[in-house]
């Protein structure tokens, strides 16, 4: 088989792929809830009314997909640029770091000071951790692959030595986790009464400024065109090393907006659990959007949305909420491979 | 003890050549996979499957032997989908082979979940155990070390030479070695490119799949989650370290393996009390990234890795 | 030749038809080629050439028709039935594995895959046997990565051999070669013709095609348009039939020289792999005057266009631009500096293929106004620029929005010309310019490097077509081994005397002289 471009491809040829890369993930997993024993009419039922069913189902899919908006940005950035940043989730924990090595009480500053503070040594923090990947690509032409994922486990066995070190809370019971922050540096609710903090809306500005930056700014272009064609922009002179430079700070101060937002907004201190794979999970969202940072918005809910409903939905039938990241990898997995179908016919030869 | 003190015990050598078994079984299939032409981003969660499908099989009633063999078939249905994606269709290999991890440790867990639902800690096999190979185990310092192992660690050792036997001296590893460096080379010859492709991605995933069953086989005898805990990831770095060659991937293994073991001694040392064990623990993953420093300046990529062929591209 | 007419049918392509997409690549050709004969397959680029032969090998499948080889049809779409029927094809792009030995490379495939030996001693027998046979002479255990071009082309054609072809299909295969390596080729060819061989030898050289070919066949927009024996025919009129109308090559004034622009004195750099790096180069370009660079692909243009167009910096020499003396400059800094840089290859250097228009119109002025300020785009502005030089270039396309890849070869590189062109730049860098462009994109592009040297720009002219070279140039010079000669007039030199600077052979004159 050979594949071939196709130049105008039809509305068909656009929407049937995708719908049935949908369509085969939701038959999957209606599969594995079967093998699970359960009905798998009322599993999809359960964790679409789990996701979305209600005010407060809602919310927490609102409350999961933020720090997701903020690494599935990180991840597009970075891979629109094909830098291959697999270490949001190292990322992300530098951004919670410094959230609680300042917000503690080091800074006593008041909320309209501390918080903004925070948001800016956070973006530091997160574009220090990818700068040294990055800066081992463009200076020794190491795969950033494998160094950015080596240094996730090195970053949080890192927070785990700080946090049973200089950072635990003597008042934790002997627990690895930090003191909590000060009420300034807490993220307060958007809406009283309504459990949704304002780092959602950080999340959905972070996503029209990214938009903004790839579109309209010099830096954006720029970054396309090393993605693109690595080769003809440096030939046209585009300096595709400072380029790289340029979105890996971006791409990481973005990620760590994440461990920010996750540990002012919603958990109030640091912990080793913060992030069940925020990270990694980015990598999906950002692909799913085609790494469209409008897009991401979108992604995030719908992956958000089938977390928080397999939650609940395992808790109600017992099926294993790990079904979520079976849909999610084949929702991946399927969609890469439609959105290749939109685009080229396959001949036989 | 002191550090040479250490290094000239047998108890550490045994320990070294154990941790770096998996390694090398995971090192070689990721060597094919990447002298085909095809970057294997799945190893780490094929490991994970592996490592479940070989125990379960065991604990499910059948031989070591066979569930060696399970957790292979296992790898290779991974590497299929691998395969099927990023070979005919040609899609980025960094996207699928994360997606690969992602599905296998899934479904891994998934299973896991439903095989046994309400155990608190998992249950123990009848795992492999030491053959101390008459004669060569009594030779002091090596015959602990490389002869009272596990049989699958001489598995490990023999396939080394098996797979360099394999590049270097038969039809199939010429045509191996030139479909990663020129896939136009071999389909000028009537060889199919996508089927050694995949092939060797079929092949080389089910290796990583015996890596990840010899945890829980061989050196321990249950499965955990977060047991293979970045192995996958260590055995991409080796594959560079190694240079695309079996010889100096299995020496790579072994250094690893053995650094590994020294700084769970040293941990136990006075000199190391005062030191947190998670610098210890960060210590592979930075010795990971040297590697990857030092060698990426003279190490001989195959010259088509991660770049599809598309048949008759215009 | 003698005889032709009672050997035997060897090969018969039937009423071949291929289409892509809308394209008709080949439209209904049938051919004949009998044992122990030469025929040529003349044609422009994009004529349907390749194609044709891609279908023969089984590289492609066709939509219509059948090829019989040896009087068996062969299945559509399989390259093995066709080596396995006796045909070999030697590529215009070698399908050479760089890290595995020569003779790895021919035994590649020649043995069932899980077959446990490689047999290496009977292979290397073989292999020597078809060396003297044949005159081919490669050393089996040299890696292909370190051999020379014209060693690789021997590789390509002992590979068809050892498979025991009887068939040898050559595409374009003097390209790359010196004229004296060409003669060498030529040489193995009549040898293998006396053998019993036959050969298709697929060419846009006229000379060559008259050379060594017994019949001529011409392609023409995918068409079969004539078939005729050698003898009868002469260069204007295969000339003619190939483009379809009588050609005249144009007539190009001398330039009038200025000052000069750039320099290089004594510039070395580094080899690349088996790519010689320059050596100790000393080349001035003057304004008013088309400067050609002759030479097989190789010798180091490439490595002079990267220098000259700000990529790499030079070990040791010193540039000097407009009097400056510079130690290297960078892209960026070439394009503001007045250098304009048509590259090698403009698919993959000179045009972002999922770019539009406009966005590749301004990739190399992007950075500064009106086009960017402060770090903002204007592409208001950018698509003005874009739309005037679709307007003054004649750039064929839906609107500056389309995505570039959907463009044809010469509108791509018309689109180029007038994004360096637009800036008047006062050096012109042009490196193979008209490869692949069909005869009115080739004669366009021409023109508009005259028009800007008649406007005092200095011109680089780098390219492997010694003709086309000999057409603009005012001053050759010719590289071989990263080794400049010395300049020569326009008019001054024949083909052969250039051919024999470009086989390295005048520099030893020029060392033995020199010392």
């Amino acid at each position: 088989m050979r594949l071939e471009p196709v130049a105008n491809p039809s509305l068909l040829r656009t929407t049937v792929p995708p719908a049935i890369a949908i369509g085969s993930t939701v038959v999957i997993a209606s599969l594995l809830a079967m093998a699970a024993g359960a009905n798998p009419f009322s599993v999809l039922g359960l964790i679409l009314k789990g996701a979305f069913g209600s005010k407060f189902a809602l919310l927490e899919t609102l409350n999961r997909a933020t720090p997701l908006i903020f690494t599935g940005l990180s991840v597009a950035v970075a891979f629109r640029a094909r830098l291959w940043n697999i270490g949001a989730e190292a990322q992300l924990y530098a951004g919670a770091l410094i959230t609680v090595v300042l917000g503690t009480g080091l800074l006593q500053w008041g909320a309209f000071a501390l918080l903004p503070t925070l948001v800016i040594a956070s973006v530091l923090a997160g574009a220090l951790v990818l700068l040294v990947p990055a800066l081992l690509k463009v200076r020794f032409g190491v795969d950033e692959v494998v160094t950015t994922l080596l240094f996730n486990f090195i970053f949080l066995l890192f927070i785990s030595m700080l946090l049973e070190g200089p950072l635990k809370d003597p008042m934790g019971m002997g627990w690895p986790k930090s003191e909590r922050l000060i009420s300034e540096a807490r993220l307060p609710r958007i809406v009283d009464g309504l459990r949704l903090h304002w780092g959602f809306a950080l999340a959905l500005i972070a996503a029209v400024v990214v938009w903004v930056i790839e579109r309209r700014t010099t830096l954006g272009y720029e970054m396309r065109a090393v993605g693109l064609n690595r080769e003809a922009a440096g030939f046209a002179g585009i300096p595709v090393n400072t380029v790289l430079i340029k979105t890996a700070l971006l791409s990481g101060g973005l990620a760590a907006l994440a461990g920010f937002s996750e540990v002012a907004g919603l958990k109030g201190n640091l912990t080793l659990d913060l992030s069940p794979g925020f990270g990694y999970t980015g990598i999906v969202v950002a692909m799913l959007a085609l790494l469209n940072p409008l897009a991401v918005i979108a992604a995030a809910l719908f992956v958000a949305g089938i977390f928080v409903g397999a939650d609940s939905m395992s808790r109600a039938v017992g099926v294993p909420s790990y079904l979520a990241d079976i849909m999610l990898a084949t929702a991946l997995l399927l969609m890469v491979l439609a959105i290749l179908l939109t685009r080229f016919r396959v001949v036989r030869e | 003890m002191d550090i040479f003190e250490i290094l000239l015990s047998a108890s550490f050598w045994t320990a070294a050549i154990r941790i770096a078994s998996p390694l090398i079984f995971a090192t070689l299939g990721e060597l094919i996979c990447e002298r085909a032409g095809v970057l294997n981003l799945g190893i780490e969660g094929i490991m994970v499957a592996g490592a479940f499908a070989g125990w379960m099989a065991v604990y499910s009633g059948t031989g070591l032997w066979m569930g060696v063999a399970v957790a292979m078939a296992v790898g290779m249905l991974f590497g299929l989908v691998h395969s099927l994606l990023t070979v005919p269709f040609g899609l980025s290999q960094h996207v699928v082979g994360l997606g690969v991890t992602l599905l296998a440790t899934s479904l891994t867990y998934y299973a896991y979940r439903l095989a046994l639902p309400e155990v608190t800690s998992p249950p123990k096999i009848e795992a492999f155990q030491p053959y101390e190979v008459p004669f060569l185990s009594d030779i002091p310092l090596i015959g602990p070390a490389l002869f009272a192992q596990t049989p699958l660690t001489y598995l490990a050792f023999i396939l080394v030479g098996v797979v360099g036997l394999v590049l270097y001296r038969t039809p199939l590893g010429l045509a191996l070695r030139a479909v990663g460096e020129n896939p136009s080379a071999v389909a000028a010859q009537g060889l199919s490119v996508t089927g050694i492709r995949m092939g060797a991605v079929i092949v080389g995933s089910g290796l990583m799949a015996v890596g990840g069953a010899f945890l829980t086989m061989s050196a321990f005898d249950s499965f955990f989650f977060e047991m293979v805990n970045g192995r996958g990831w260590i055995c991409i770095a080796l594959v560079v370290f190694g240079a695309w060659k079996p010889g100096k991937a299995l020496l790579g293994a072994v250094l690893f393996a053995a650094f590994d073991a020294l700084q769970i001694r040293v941990q136990q040392m006075p000199l190391g009390a005062d030191i947190p064990y998670q610098v210890f623990l960060m210590m592979p993953y930075f010795l990971s990234i040297l590697a990857l420093i030092v060698m990426s300046r003279r190490a001989e990529v195959p010259a088509a890795l991660m770049v599809p062929f598309n048949k008759g591209e215009r | 030749m003698t005889g032709a007419e009672a050997a035997q049918v060897v090969l018969r392509l039937d009423s071949i038809t291929k289409r892509f997409g809308k394209l008709v690549a080949n439209d209904a050709v049938s051919l004949s080629l009998r044992e122990g004969e030469v025929i040529a397959l003349l044609g422009e680029n994009g004529a349907g050439k390749t194609t044709l032969m891609n279908i023969l090998f089984g590289q492609y499948t066709a939509d219509e028709g059948a090829v019989e080889v040896f009087g068996q049809t062969l299945p559509p779409g399989n390259p093995r039935a066709a080596l396995d029927a006796g045909v070999g094809m030697v590529h215009q792009h070698f399908t050479l594995a760089d890290n595995m030995t020569v003779l790895e490379n021919i035994t590649l495939g020649t043995r069932s895959l899980f077959s446990p030996r490689l047999d290496r001693a009977a292979a290397r027998d073989k292999l020597a046997k078809l060396s003297a046979d044949f005159g081919l002479q490669v050393h089996p255990d040299a890696r292909v990565g370190s051999l020379t071009v014209g060693e690789r082309q021997r590789v390509e054609i002992l590979k068809a051999l050892y498979r025991d072809a009887r068939i040898l299909i050559l595409d374009e295969p003097t390209a790359v070669l010196t004229p004296q390596e060409t003669e060498d080729l030529f040489a193995t060819l009549r040898k293998a013709v006396k053998l019993g061989l036959s050969v298709v030898f697929i060419s846009h050289k006229l000379h060559e095609v008259m050379a060594i070919s017994d019949r001529v066949l011409i392609l023409r927009h995918g068409r079969l348009v004539a078939e005729r024996p050698i003898a009868e025919v002469d260069e204007e009129t295969l000339a003619a039939l190939m483009v379809g109308s009588e050609v005249s090559a144009p007539r190009v004034a001398a330039g009038q020289p200025g000052a000069a622009l750039l320099r290089l004195h004594e510039v070395t750099t580094p080899d690349r792999g088996s790519a010689p790096g320059l050596k100790r180069v000393s080349l001035s370009l003057h304004g008013g005057q088309i400067t050609g660079l002759a030479g097989v692909s190789g010798n180091g243009q490439g490595e002079l266009a990267d220098l000259i167009g700000g990529l790499t910096g030079p070990d040791t020499g010193r540039l000097e631009l407009d009097g400056a003396h510079l130690q290297s400059w960078s892209p960026r800094e070439a394009v503001h500096a007045g250098i304009a840089r048509i590259p090698e290859d403009r698919h993959k250097t000179g045009t972002i293929a999922e770019f539009d228009l406009i966005e590749n119109a301004i990739l190399e002025s992007y950075a500064r106004p009106p086009y960017s300020r402060s770090g903002w785009m204007n592409w208001g502005r950018a698509e003005a620029f874009t739309r005037e030089i679709i307007d003054t270039y004649d750039v064929r396309c839906p609107g500056p929005g389309t995505r570039i890849r959907l463009l044809s070869g010469g509108n791509m590189q018309k689109l180029i010309l007038g994004r360096v062109l637009e800036a008047d730049p006062r050096i012109i860098l042009a490196n193979q310019p008209v490869r692949g462009l069909d005869i009115g994109a080739v004669n366009y592009v021409h023109s508009q490097l005259l028009a800007a040297r008649d406007r005092g720009a200095a011109v680089l002219l780098i390219s492997e077509d010694l003709d086309e070279i000999m057409a603009l140039s005012d001053v050759i010079h010719v590289i071989s081994e990263g080794r400049l000669s010395p300049g020569f007039a326009r008019g001054t030199m024949t083909p052969a005397e250039l051919g024999v600077w470009m086989a390295g052979q005048g520099f030893e004159k020029e060392t033995a002289h020199a010392s």
